[in-house]
């Protein structure tokens, strides 16, 4: 018998639901393994255990006494640290909300205390989710499990290490250009970006509100599934949010995928893809196609570009999103300030240059600049229209296909501190899922190997928006049929 | 004096709150509460991490509604922007607000400059377009420095921006604009207008066209006027800037193009417009689309349910009263001006009375002036239009004097004082008490006992001294209270001469 971290989705919750495993001992075990593990890999920035177990409790009795029980079925999630929960610390790894509190609950938080998703803590995450290596966090660097010496990839680095490791079964990421595929594909765990206005943003702290979408990460492809199954669908709060749906994204795994048409991208197998990650990739594509798939080659000629509009219009935003955190209302507020000298600029100036950190501020001077008076035309309409081409590609590559397979990123993880220099080289690492966040699209990372090095290596499928059935269904497959990378070798 | 030397140019911006239940983007309270700041919030408004705007249907609703009433163009897609500024009454450093596709444009309102009449003027509007208000600084007025404090309760209140052509010729047509608008925006019942509390406000940009002798025109700089908190401030402060604007170019020469817009703030207690912050400082607004809100789209079918929804305006019911009722312009305009409260007790009135000229008399004369004097609403007026239009029906059906008619209205403000219930059929019982007697036969006979009782009276009045018949004219009244005094007196002197 496997230990409970290394026990499948579908098993966590036959056992829960046979009466065989309680809602308390699993979160105990997972409580229990964050102990043992958080002081290494730094995963959770806060953690709340009575609230955990009385949850795990509250549900166990309601078990015990016959009465229904939501879909979850008291599984632990952990939560990244820019989804609000009510009282509790949402820092969004940032000295500018170390301490802020929400007074209330966002959108996806209320799903999983609905379905009986037991809450055990806060992820550590870069700050405002800028980043790509969960190395910009006013909480500090998070470690990828696989190796401690390497990142695990980011923004929402802290889901995919503590999933990886075993701390909890499931977890919430947000993605806005790879922030949930990306470390999951780092740390050999799934993670699914679902398409824009699938799963209400209210309560996300924003970064870039026309990217931003909450995501699940799981041990496995079912374990996604369920946990997409409970976040998404229509929140009135949420004025992008769809309302179209929601399917049973967990009963549909033994369809076939005979006929399923899945396109490659030439131009996804350029300079700079590791060979290593090619291979896997590659291998992973042929065993779907051993599994009834058709393989094709599709074009997306606007690709190139993606990074380029990306860096135009998530700092665009962004340096709006962010101008509220100005140390007048809540948040970091500069000590450095007498009112007899200083005016309300000094205030702000300072507050603000001590409460961010370099890439938060690199990505607001970004923002601003583009959105400024004589550059908007040239840089933020511009990035606009690239965008709309970037949607255009994808629709027409859809209508010839179902799936689009390829690397989740270039490399296996990269080593802590490699890329805090180069921040271009940073933002290479996002070149291959940034352009589904532009299109609005879903799109997940199931591992699909290992490096000579013991690295994990993901393959990511995208589908057209509100496809996420189909794009279940074939990573599922993705999972069976491939080899498995093992358990984590962490501890 | 020559005609003068200069044509004033003058553009108005007027914010008006719309009168909803909830904010424009959350559903906190819409309501003027300043004496508890802050009670009024929720994350949305607070602009706290994480929180969504979502659009009030209603409030854009009333700004459709407006803007229709206003006679603008309504395109099908509209959208919302960012405008960016940090000022520590604005949450989350940027206004919710309409910048290159408003939600209407090209309209117009008409106005007449002469209250008796005059010609119509059409002022253009270039567009109306809705956006959320900011909060307000308080800071301590004691001058001891005390902490400044933000309060949020007005954050969010959905505010309609009008924003006028360049049309306006005199200060005069610029309050005359104001009122018709405010009257507008009263009757189609969109928002209280009320400037104390901020629910209408206004700036105006006003600059020269200077006529040079050679025959050409030089503008003078723009100047944007601020914090005018009445009617009558914004005429006063425009008044003060043209001559300011006049001798600053007499002094200097500056034209337009040597200053980009200034803001000048009024001082109502010197009566002076004085300078402050550079607008270009700011000007920056990195305006961009909000990528929380989703654009409005409207069907045709949809601007027409809110078109039919329209109430008559102030204008088309100004020329109804003349044709209809028979009032004269100015009369009309004074009975509209006062809003749509009176204005519809008038309307009561006549439709009770069947006379528009004598409904117009009472109401503007007696009813205005108690109502003033009272400082009530006409709500609150204890002469309802029920009872003034059973009164006047007296008058009108030619069985009640004028004179009689003041008595029992007086009478019926007694009974409103102690707090009486007055009925349609007080009033009645109170009229036939004084009702015009037209049994000549009890007149007579009254007249003849007064003249055989006054022979020294009809004696004067035979040698030609008429006002001799006064107190004869009192024993009669007396006796038969409902007489007409003119035709007493025409009796009473024929009667006397007859003898």
């Amino acid at each position: 018998m496997p230990e409970l971290y290394e026990q499948s989705t579908e098993s966590l919750l036959s056992a829960l639901n046979a009466g065989d495993l309680s809602s308390r001992t699993l979160t105990t075990a997972c409580l229990d393994r964050i102990d043992q593990l958080n002081k290494k890999l730094n995963a959770f920035v806060s953690v709340n255990a009575d609230a955990a177990l009385a949850k795990a409790d509250a549900v166990d009795k309601r078990r015990a006494t016959g009465q229904t029980i939501g879909l979850l079925q008291g599984l632990p999630v952990g939560v990244k640290d820019n989804i609000c929960q009510a009282g509790v610390a949402t820092t969004c790894g940032s000295r500018m909300l170390h301490n802020y509190c929400p007074p209330y609950d966002a959108h996806v938080v209320e799903q999983l205390n609905a379905e009986d998703g037991v809450i055990v803590g806060q992820l550590n995450m870069d700050e405002f989710a800028m980043g790509s290596s969960t190395e910009t966090s006013a909480s500090g660097v998070t470690r990828n499990p696989w190796n401690p010496e390497h990142s695990p990839g980011g923004s929402s680095g802290g889901a995919a290490a503590a999933v990886a490791a075993g701390m909890v079964p499931l977890a919430l990421g947000s993605d806005t250009g790879g922030s949930i595929r990306q470390p999951a594909s780092f740390c050999g765990v799934v993670g699914m970006k679902p398409t824009y206005g699938r799963v209400s943003r209210f309560g996300l702290v924003a970064f870039a509100s026309s990217l931003d979408q909450i995501g699940p990460f799981a041990r496995d492809v079912h374990g996604a599934a369920l946990l997409l199954q409970v976040i998404s669908g229509h929140d009135t709060r949420d004025t992008t949010s769809v309302d179209s749906v929601v399917a049973n994204y967990t009963g549909q795994f033994n369809q076939s995928l005979e006929g399923l048409r899945i396109g490659i991208v030439d131009e996804h197998y350029g300079e700079g893809l590791d060979d290593e990650v090619e291979a896997a990739v590659r291998r992973g594509i042929e065993r779907l196609e051993s599994a009834g798939a058709t393989v094709k080659s599709v074009k997306l000629p606007h690709a190139r570009y993606s990074v380029a509009t990306y860096y135009l219009i998530a700092p665009s935003e962004a340096s709006s999103n962010l101008a509220r955190y100005d140390g007048i209302h809540y948040g970091h507020r500069t000590e450095d300030f007498n009112s007899r000298n200083d005016g309300l600029i000094d205030l702000y100036c300072r507050s603000r240059g001590e409460g961010f950190g370099a890439e938060v501020k690199r990505r607001i001077m970004l923002g601003t600049y583009a959105l400024s008076a004589g550059y908007y035309d040239a840089y933020y309409l511009k990035a606009l229209k690239v965008r709309r081409r970037i949607r255009e590609d994808f629709d027409k590559a859809f209508a010839e296909v179902d799936i689009i397979a390829g690397p989740v990123a270039p490399t296996a993880a990269f080593r802590i501190g490699e890329k805090m220099n180069d921040p271009l080289a940073m933002y290479l690492s996002d070149i291959y899922t940034i352009s589904a966040n532009l299109a609005g699209i879903p799109g997940i990372s199931v591992p699909c190997g290992l490096t000579t090095n013991g690295l994990p290596i993901g393959l990511q499928l995208q589908a057209s928006t509100f496809s996420e059935t189909t794009l279940l269904q074939a990573a599922a497959m993705a999972e069976t049929s491939g080899d498995t990378i093992g358990v984590c070798p962490v501890a | 004096m020559s005609s003068p030397s200069y044509t004033v140019i003058i553009g108005l911006e007027v914010h008006t709150q719309l009168k909803t239940n909830s904010k424009l983007f959350c559903s906190c309270a819409n309501e003027f509460n300043p004496d508890n700041p802050n009670t009024q919030t929720c994350p949305v408004c607070l602009g706290l991490p994480g929180a969504l705007p979502v659009m009030n249907r209603h409030a854009f609703d009333l700004s459709l509604k407006t803007a229709l009433a206003l006679n603008c163009t309504i395109p099908h897609f509209t959208k919302w922007d960012r405008k960016q500024y940090y000022y520590p009454d604005l949450p989350k450093a940027y206004q919710i607000s309409q910048f290159d596709l408003p939600f209407s444009e090209n309209g117009w309102l008409e106005i007449t400059n002469d209250e008796d009449g005059g010609p119509v003027r059409r002022i253009n509007i270039t567009r109306a377009h809705l956006e959320e208000d900011a909060g307000k600084n308080v800071h301590d007025e004691s001058g001891q420095g005390g902490d400044s404090g933000v309060d949020l309760n007005r954050t969010g209140t959905p505010l309609l921006e009008i924003v006028s052509e360049p049309d306006l010729r005199s200060a005069s047509e610029a309050r005359r604009y104001l009122e018709e608008m405010r009257t507008l925006l009263l009757f189609i019942e969109v928002s209280d207008c009320n400037m104390q509390e901020g629910s209408l406000r206004c700036d105006a940009n006003v600059n020269l066209h200077i006529h040079n002798e050679d025959g050409t025109t030089t503008a003078t700089p723009i100047v944007e006027l601020k914090n005018m908190n009445s009617f009558r401030n914004v005429e006063m402060a425009i008044d003060y800037e043209v001559k300011r604007q006049h001798s600053e170019f007499k002094k200097t020469g500056k034209t337009i193009d040597d200053s980009s817009k200034v803001t000048r703030g009024w001082d109502a207690e010197r009566s002076v417009t004085f300078a402050q912050r550079e607008k270009e400082d700011v000007s920056d607004y990195r305006f961009f689309p909000d990528p929380d809100l989703v654009p409005v789209v409207l069907t045709e079918s949809e601007i027409e349910v809110v078109r039919r929804s329209l109430p008559e305006t102030p204008a088309v019911k100004r020329d109804r009263f003349r044709t209809e009722h028979g009032l004269t312009e100015y009369d009309a305009s004074v009975i509209i001006g006062q809003g749509p409260g009176i204005t519809a007790y008038f309307e009561a009135v006549v439709f009770a009375c069947g006379d528009g000229k004598i409904a117009v008399n009472w109401v503007t004369q007696d009813v205005l002036r108690d109502l003033n004097a009272s400082e009530s609403g006409v709500d609150d007026f204890p002469i309802t239009s029920d009872l003034l239009g059973t009164l006047l029906k007296w008058i009108t059906s030619e069985r009640l004097t004028n004179k009689s008619a003041r008595e029992v209205y007086a009478i019926l403000k007694k009974r409103a004082v102690t707090g009486d219930e007055i009925s349609v059929q007080d009033v009645e019982t109170l009229a036939a008490e004084r009702e015009i007697v037209r049994d000549t036969g009890a007149l007579e006979a009254a007249i003849a006992a007064a003249i055989a009782s006054r022979p020294d009276a009809v004696e004067d009045v035979k040698t030609g001294k008429l006002q001799a018949v006064g107190p004869m004219m009192g024993m009669v009244m007396k006796q038969v209270g409902g007489a007409d005094p003119k035709e007493v007196r025409a009796m009473l002197i024929s009667m006397i001469q007859d003898s």
